[in-house]
């Protein structure tokens, strides 16, 4: 034993002793996760965000979060003894007269981009192959509140250099709070200290940004992480996996080499990202001015989807008892946003009560074997890109020489006809699918292969799948519909009402799929052939 | 032979026809064809060289290409008709700058006339501006000693004028804009600083007249010459991404970003074989 070995073992013994540390760390570094790749887009939240906090401090070393107006003196140019707000001012001074300060600035905001599309990547992970079902609904809860909590963040972050973009983004984020009824014009004042713009707002919002909504965000996304520690992390179905079981690789060394590994690659994307391509250049945006506004003004992405939907808006108001109600405000602007979000947090019990699933599942499943939720995705998407489309009607009509007019036309009636003309292909892929599975299973995969018997006769060669191919294409459960009685033992009809008339509804429509190939089945055939 | 050979070329490709690119290639093969005879079909009308044999006085000039090449949707006197404006008053700017940037002759009868090759060369679209300034006084060509924005313009305040007078339609860095029914505000990238001139004089298309009243002649040296600035300006954050702001960042998250770290974790977990 070297010298080194005997004063490490000294130093372990000391610690173990004293913590009794020895016997959690076996029991947690062996701990086994699954492998695969869509497993990891949540990690790439995870280190963006850490990529965050740290890109985020090194600018608040020179940020000044203040709206005091100053005369530019630094060294750009075109800005020269402009009249600007402090935060202004000192953005355009961390991007060109701090070392590395442009590139820091690009990696956060490249990173807050890869944060969010990361964080909607992983929620469609966890959507499509029924993540959420129980025990996880309280980490989908989690998770739906950290994506709001992240548009807020980015929007934050996206406001506070005060430039001429970020301004117009204020002002209309002003309107969606005026919008609320009867209160609506109390809390903007209370929000801006008075009438817009004022000078308290960019100081209010850097606190939020910089101290609340980050130590919220540390908060959840530890009992997040707890919670799949706790819970174990599910994995896709396959010979060898139950609902008892976890396959996959231990933590120790592996996870900690790949996870280690894989931060380093999302460091490497962001700063790769922050170093070729421009972000944010609040240079050419020039100082906020309420006068003054561009064409072509976007918010980032995630809220593209908002902006979109308060640009289709129809011109409806109402005015009635001294007030106004800006319908064409408040329903893009609150309502929808509200909807949505509380129908995709209620998602899990929604689902559990129309299947009356109340199991545990840690295998999930494949997207095609639930065709009713991976329709309902599906249709979400659609209409979120329907209505983002719509965001950026103003540069898509200019790069494709189409009109607005057009484009929006487009989308109001898109936004109604596409989500369920989405749902009913999605749904009818996801059954093809089952049957391709099927007849895969049942008479293996076509070759290609045509062969000529010594009669004439000409078949072409099936392949017949492995008998571990043949599992984890028919190991999915099958449930029956839910059974709604139409009268109950005393002869009452319909005892659970319309209620139960609607449960039973939806109950069949989750059910519609192809049965998969049984033990019988496939003894029968044989396999391989015709 | 001959045949033999020609023959043996033909068996040559088809024995490549299913070959599983040749539906690709096929595709891509029409692609091209279509595209090359839309292309040509397309095509600006041939420019007639005028044949100036006799120069009498540009005026006179100006009149006769203005009979030939105008006057059928402007009128014979530039009274203008059903389908074009009257040009009595516009001035020799206006003529200037809708014929030297080949915005007319029209191309068709679109939403808006839009930038292309001159049709007409200087000394032609001279006589022209010539003649439609006879009708009636307008704004005068601008030269090029009244161009001295490199000397008295001020960049940033130029800067400030834009923002408030123009990025609302052109864009915060003179990307240009859509603005309704397909029209749109082109971008100023490129464009000559006389151009730029007249058009804030002559207000072409959707754009309104800046007089000199509401922007000062040296008001308008200075937007020039931010608008040069901003034309000459490295991108100083890496690729530009066109200057149009979050969309195209969006976009490229989801592509290049995303894209890229998600290929990277697909090659992670990916079993060895």
């Amino acid at each position: 034993m070297s010298k080194v070995e005997r004063i490490g073992g000294n130093v372990a013994s000391y610690v173990d002793d004293r913590t009794g540390a020895a016997k959690w760390l076996r029991k947690n570094l062996t701990k086994v996760f699954p492998d695969h790749w869509s497993f990891m887009l949540g990690e790439i939240v995870l280190y963006s965000f850490i990529i965050l906090l740290l890109s985020g401090t090194f600018l608040t070393f020179w940020f000044d979060p203040s709206q005091r107006d100053v005369i530019y003196q630094g060294s750009y140019e075109p800005l020269k003894n402009i009249e600007m707000s402090a935060s202004y001012a000192s953005t355009l001074h961390i991007s060109f007269d701090v070392r590395g300060g442009l590139l820091m600035r690009q990696i956060h905001h490249w990173a807050a981009l890869i944060f969010m599309a990361g964080m909607i990547a992983h929620l469609m992970r966890v959507f499509f192959t029924g993540a959420f079902r129980k025990p996880r609904e309280a980490n989908w809860l989690i998770g739906v509140g950290l994506v709001t909590l992240g548009i807020v963040e980015g929007f934050l972050g996206y406001s506070l250099p005060d430039d001429l973009l970020s301004g117009t983004g204020i002002r209309i984020a002003e309107a969606i709070i005026q919008a609320l009824p009867v209160v609506g014009s109390y809390l903007a004042f209370f929000a801006f200290g008075g009438a817009f713009p004022g000078h308290v707002f960019i100081p209010r919002i850097f606190t939020v940004h910089v101290l609340l909504l980050p130590g919220i965000f540390l908060a959840l996304i530890t009992v997040h992480l707890m919670l799949v520690w706790y819970q174990k992390h599910t994995q896709y179905p396959g010979p060898g996996r139950t609902e008892k079981n976890v396959v996959g690789y231990p933590l120790m060394p592996i996870y900690m080499a790949k996870a280690g590994g894989f931060f380093f690659i999302v460091f490497g994307v962001t700063a790769l990202l922050g170093a070729v391509a421009s972000i944010n250049p609040i240079w050419l945006y020039g100082p906020y001015n309420p006068g003054q506004i561009s064409a072509g003004s976007q918010p980032d992405f995630y809220m593209g989807w908002l902006d979109g939907l308060v640009r289709m808006a129809p011109p409806i108001e109402t005015h009635a008892f001294g007030h106004t109600i800006s319908w064409n405000i408040l329903i893009p602007g609150l309502i929808v946003p509200g909807i949505l979000f509380t129908l995709m947090a209620l998602y899990p019990f929604i689902e559990s009560w129309m299947t009356g699933d109340k199991s545990e599942h840690h295998l999930l499943e494949r997207p095609r074997n639930n065709p009713n939720r991976t329709a309902i995705g599906a249709m979400s998407l659609a209409f979120i890109l329907v209505v983002l489309i719509n965001g950026g009607n103003d540069i898509i009509a200019t790069n494709f020489h189409l009109t607005i007019n057009q484009i929006m036309w487009f989308t109001r009636i898109g936004v109604i006809v596409i989500p369920p003309l989405v749902f009913v292909i999605t749904k009818r892929i996801c059954l093809s699918l089952q049957r391709a599975d099927r007849e895969k299973v049942l008479h293996g995969r076509e070759t290609g292969r045509l062969v000529m018997l010594p009669h004439g006769e000409f078949i072409e060669v099936h392949e017949e799948l492995t008998p571990e191919q043949k599992f984890t294409l028919t190991q999915h459960e099958q449930p029956a519909a839910l059974i709604v009685p139409n009268a109950d033992a005393n002869g009452v009809r319909n005892p659970q009402g319309f209620k139960g008339k609607i449960r039973a509804r939806f109950s069949q429509a989750h059910v519609e799929q192809i049965d998969a190939p049984t033990e019988s089945e496939v003894k029968a055939l044989g396999g391989g052939h015709h | 032979m001959k045949t033999v050979r020609i023959s043996l070329g033909i068996k040559k490709i088809s024995r490549y026809r299913r070959h599983r690119f040749a539906g690709p290639a096929l595709l891509t093969v029409a692609l091209i064809s279509l595209g090359a005879t839309f292309q040509v079909a397309s095509a600006l009308p041939s420019t007639n060289k005028m044949e100036t044999t006799v120069k009498s006085t540009l005026i006179e000039e100006g009149k006769r290409i203005f009979a030939l090449g105008c006057s059928s949707c402007h009128g014979l006197n530039a009274e203008g008709g059903s389908i074009a404006p009257s040009l009595i008053g516009v001035g020799a700017a206006s003529v200037d700058f809708q014929v030297g940037t080949g915005r007319m002759p029209m191309q068709d009868m679109s939403q808006q006339a839009m930038r292309k090759k001159p049709i007409y060369d200087t000394e032609e679209t001279a006589a022209l501006a010539a003649y439609v300034a006879t009708l009636a006084p307008g704004p005068d060509v601008i030269n090029e000693a009244q161009l001295t924005y490199e000397r008295d313009g001020n960049t940033a305040e130029g800067g400030e004028l834009f923002r408030t007078n123009c990025a609302m339609c052109h864009n915060f860095a003179g990307q240009g804009g859509a603005l309704s029914q397909g029209k749109y505000a082109p971008t100023l990238m490129g464009v000559e600083a006389r151009h730029i001139y007249e058009a804030m004089v002559t207000g072409p298309q959707s754009m309104p007249v800046f007089s000199d009243k509401t922007i000062t002649p040296e008001e308008k040296l200075s937007i020039i010459k931010w608008i040069k600035a901003a034309e000459s300006e490295p991108n100083l954050g890496g690729a530009s991404l066109g200057r149009v702001g979050p969309v195209t960042e969006g976009l490229l998250v989801w592509t290049l970003g995303l894209g890229l770290l998600i290929g990277i974790a697909v090659w992670l977990t990916a079993k060895a074989k």
